[in-house]
């Protein structure tokens, strides 16, 4: 499992930048993420120029993590939802499936009841594609992978380059 | 665990500086944060005490050009070092694709090292990793320490897979670039391999 890259194809890439906007939209929230649980940006939605994304993926990611440690030394298998209240920016952070988590800040032109009901009908959707990935990068581990990586020819070059050198 | 997404062509790789407390994980990434082009790194984010100890971590994203057609971006984090915040040291490992470990010179802090080195090997194999096999490079940290002890005999306690080792001064910058240069090698050959 730890050693299962995530990889994401232009088609599956397209689906989830869909899902994301439509559910910024109906939410009527400011911006609305797709994090991984390692602190990966995926996709976003909304007023994203407004926020450092980078930072805030990491931080959440870090979040879920810390709260995640807690649910397991309680005894529960994790705490599926982390809602902040803010003075006029709220975060509401839901967990998708087994490695996404879901960002969606909004303010006083949505309420937490409405933001609740999309982010249940999009995790749904977010579910599927997430696992098409999974069983997509399970198959390619077990059968060998059937596109030729652009990776397979790294050279110390291509590295030193990197580095300015 | 890297992030390759090729639609937008962009790889993300995770790197995690572990070692004892005060060892100087978290100046290693300060370095880096003040030298690189303001254009090519992110924000850096500390989560620290009152006293700036790190409470959980350090984060910095850094653009590093282009790789076969691909935008290469680590991503750099810290652990919190004090031996009480093991609980936060394990989850900062989740999904890391590659160890920077900082060894303190100081002789008096030779068991710190050694303690530290059992504790990585336990939490990345609660993580899935084997620190046998994961990218990981030794940094020889505080060289310039009047204490500091020799590199054979560091050598000798704590270098275990043949792994590169490098000698840093990192308050100074030295050492700290040639450090995550090793890193990003390890970590950039390994996804040659996968």
């Amino acid at each position: 499992m730890a050693k299962l890259d995530l990889m994401l194809f232009e088609e599956e890439d397209t689906l989830l930048q869909e899902i994301i906007g439509r559910l910024s939209k109906d939410a009527s929230a400011k911006v609305v993420f797709l994090v991984d649980k390692n602190g990966q940006q995926i996709a976003a939605a909304g007023d994203v120029k407004s926020i450092d994304a980078t930072s805030l993926a990491s931080l959440t990611a870090g979040n879920v993590a810390a709260t995640d440690g807690l649910a397991k030394l309680i005894g529960e298998k994790e705490f599926s939802l982390l809602f902040h209240e803010g003075e006029k920016d709220n975060l509401h952070i839901s967990i998708v499936g087994k490695r996404g988590i879901l960002v969606v800040i909004f303010d006083q032109n949505s309420s937490l009841a409405l933001v609740r009901l999309r982010v249940k009908k999009a995790s749904k959707e977010l579910q599927e594609i997430f696992d098409q990935v999974e069983q997509r990068a399970q198959k390619e581990s077990d059968l060998g992978s059937r596109f030729e990586s652009p990776f397979s020819e790294i050279t110390d070059e291509d590295i030193d380059r990197l580095f300015g050198d | 665990m890297t992030f390759i997404n090729y639609a937008s062509r962009e790889i993300n790789c995770k790197i995690v500086y572990y070692g004892p407390g005060l060892c100087g994980k978290t100046t290693n990434i300060q370095w880096i944060f003040e030298q690189a082009n303001p254009e090519k790194r992110g924000k850096l984010v500390s989560l620290a005490t009152e006293t700036d100890r790190t409470l959980f971590f350090d984060f910095l994203p850094l653009d590093m050009g282009t790789v076969k057609g691909f935008k290469v971006r680590f991503h750099l984090y810290t652990v919190p070092g004090q031996v009480f915040y093991d609980a936060s040291r394990k989850l900062i490992l989740r999904g890391c694709d590659g160890i920077i470990f900082v060894a303190d010179s100081q002789r008096a802090r030779m068991e710190a090292n050694i303690e530290s080195i059992a504790n990585l090997a336990t939490n990345l194999k609660e993580n899935g990793f084997d620190i046998r096999s994961i990218p990981y490079v030794l940094q020889l940290n505080k060289r310039d320490m009047p204490s500091a002890a020799s590199i054979p005999e560091m050598e000798r306690l704590l270098r275990f897979r043949n792994e590169p080792m490098i000698e840093a001064v990192a308050n100074k910058g030295t050492g700290v670039i040639e450090t995550l240069k090793a890193a990003a090698r390890q970590v950039l050959m390994e996804l040659q391999r996968n």
